[in-house]
């Protein structure tokens, strides 16, 4: 039977923590994040879920604690935001090299200084390449359907590996929404049983994690891992097609709206493609070829899918909600330009800025991205290829 | 003993190692620039060597030093320092195994 909630987004992501019943859960407060281990808490103390609680110092010491409980052989679940996966950082890629399946639910705030609580992504952003993998929520409903997808993808034995699931501070995660859960037992079902590959516990068959490993050994573990996350990418799309029987929600791994006969493309993470389809409904009343595509995947990143969706396309607008300084352009435009070199022919192709610190991001301001790409197709050049949306001059 | 390294797809995830004790397997003689050379008439098998050896290169039989293993020794020198009759001399591991090469081509 499906359940229908309207409630904010942190709640949502407790509710399937709650349904997932991890063994362990080690956190620390920080905002936005905070009100998911608030509410998850609730649970412990109310005998909802049989979960051992670790209350930390650090975000650090929280990661640590999930690195144990992980080669241990338990099922781990933690959250943070910005600052508190900055300082996470180190024991971010122990916790992939070790390939500890722990499930981590980052809600995206933006990295001090200036100090901000508020949204963009240059938190799970920088953390890009510690070898976890990533997916990005558009809403409370994809951020409760990815948070138990992410368990499965993580402890899934072709892949053994730390998943992050982002949703947007504050947009998302304090914002009121309505979204269905699944049943406990259908969660419980889609989960399994959490079957640990190399257990501490287990006195029968003892195992050591963590040994040093110099230059004859390192670089073959580096190479397995390098392995293990591309081969992520079909074990993804598997549990997806499962999750859909299941729950009747499709989420592919770049999702296409209105791309068929698009010209002119925005590329854009989480919450504010919510924003942009509008305008994409909008446009498309008055005749405008305009799309959007939105990965739900940064991390295996889906540069063939990518390829395939732009290759007819004549200009596409990447917006980028952090800024990888000194870089070409935001992250995500790094990538899918990349992604666009195989082809043989290319769309003209324009970046954008947007959002930092938690910047409102309107209707107006995508309507001009549009409006932007019509000018580039009309020239046929990107005059700016690196532009800031929505900062005053 | 010749250590066989293994491929990324035939070593187990995460770097774990499955087998008890296996640091006996790790030959640390690779890391070795100076070789311990053992002057048997010298030594007195007092066994300071033996005590001070940060790894487990001095080999021993019946409370007697026989010789000094290779497979590990890192050649930290601690032995040939510690040596109360100048026993042990350390010399660079290039030489030694220049040496050791004329004698195999001469003997083959």
């Amino acid at each position: 039977m499906v359940k229908k909630h309207v409630e904010v987004g942190t709640t949502a992501v407790a509710m399937a923590m709650r349904q997932i019943n991890p063994d362990v859960v080690a956190a620390y407060p920080i905002t936005p994040q905070t009100a998911i281990v608030q509410t998850f808490s609730q649970y412990v103390a109310d005998g909802k879920v049989n979960t051992e609680f670790i209350t930390v110092e650090s975000e650090h010491s929280a990661m640590s604690a999930c690195v144990g409980a992980a080669a241990a052989g338990t099922r781990v679940m933690t959250a943070t935001s910005s600052a508190g996966l900055a300082l996470m950082w180190e024991i971010l890629s122990v916790a992939s090299g070790l390939r500890m399946p722990i499930t981590m639910i980052n809600v995206n705030r933006a990295l001090s200084a200036p100090i901000n609580i508020h949204c963009d992504h240059s938190d799970s952003m920088g953390a890009r390449d510690s070898g976890w993998i990533q997916i990005y929520s558009e809403n409370s409903q994809e951020a409760y359907d990815n948070v138990i997808q992410a368990v499965r993808i993580a402890e899934s034995e072709e892949v053994r590996l730390p998943v992050m699931v982002m949703l947007d501070g504050f947009i998302i995660s304090h914002g009121i929404e309505e979204f269905k859960t699944l049943e406990d037992d259908e969660v419980r079902n889609f989960i399994g049983e959490n079957k640990p590959k190399y257990s501490l516990l287990d006195i029968r068959e003892p195992v050591t994690h963590g040994p040093l490993q110099l230059f004859d050994y390192y670089f073959e573990t580096k190479r397995q891992q390098a392995d293990a996350i591309y081969k992520s990418r079909s074990v993804i799309e598997e549990v997806s097609r499962q999750y859909e029987k299941l729950s009747g929600r499709s989420q592919p791994i770049i999702e296409k709206y209105f791309t068929d006969d698009a010209e002119l493309m925005i590329i854009v993470l989480s919450s504010t493609a919510g924003t942009a389809k509008s305008v994409v409904n909008e446009l498309r009343k008055d005749g405008l070829k305009v799309g959007l595509i939105k990965p739900r995947l940064f991390r295996p990143f889906p540069y063939f899918e990518l390829a395939e969706a732009l290759k007819n396309v004549k200009a596409v607008a990447v917006l980028d909600r952090s800024c990888s300084f000194g870089a070409q352009g935001g992250p995500l435009y790094i990538e899918i330009r990349s992604a666009l070199y195989e082809l043989v022919q290319k769309p003209l192709i324009k970046n954008y800025i947007y959002g930092l610190g938690g910047r409102d991001i309107s209707l107006e301001n995508i309507r001009s991205v549009y409006s932007d790409l019509e000018k580039i197709v009309k020239t046929g050049r990107v005059e700016k290829p690196v532009s800031y949306l929505g900062v005053r001059k | 003993m010749k250590n066989v390294k293994k491929g990324w797809k035939e070593i187990p995830i995460g770097g774990v190692i499955l087998e008890a004790g296996n640091a006996s397997n790790y030959n640390t003689g690779d890391w070795r620039s100076q070789r311990p050379i053992w002057d048997e008439e010298k030594c007195i098998h007092c066994l300071l060597c033996y005590v001070y050896c940060p790894d487990a290169s001095i080999d021993m039989e019946e409370e007697k030093m026989i010789g000094i293993n290779y497979f590990y020794c890192k050649g930290c020198g601690i032995c040939a320092d510690i040596c109360p009759k100048d026993a042990i001399e350390l010399i660079p591991e290039t030489k030694a195994i220049e040496a050791e090469t004329k004698i195999s081509e001469r003997s083959g």
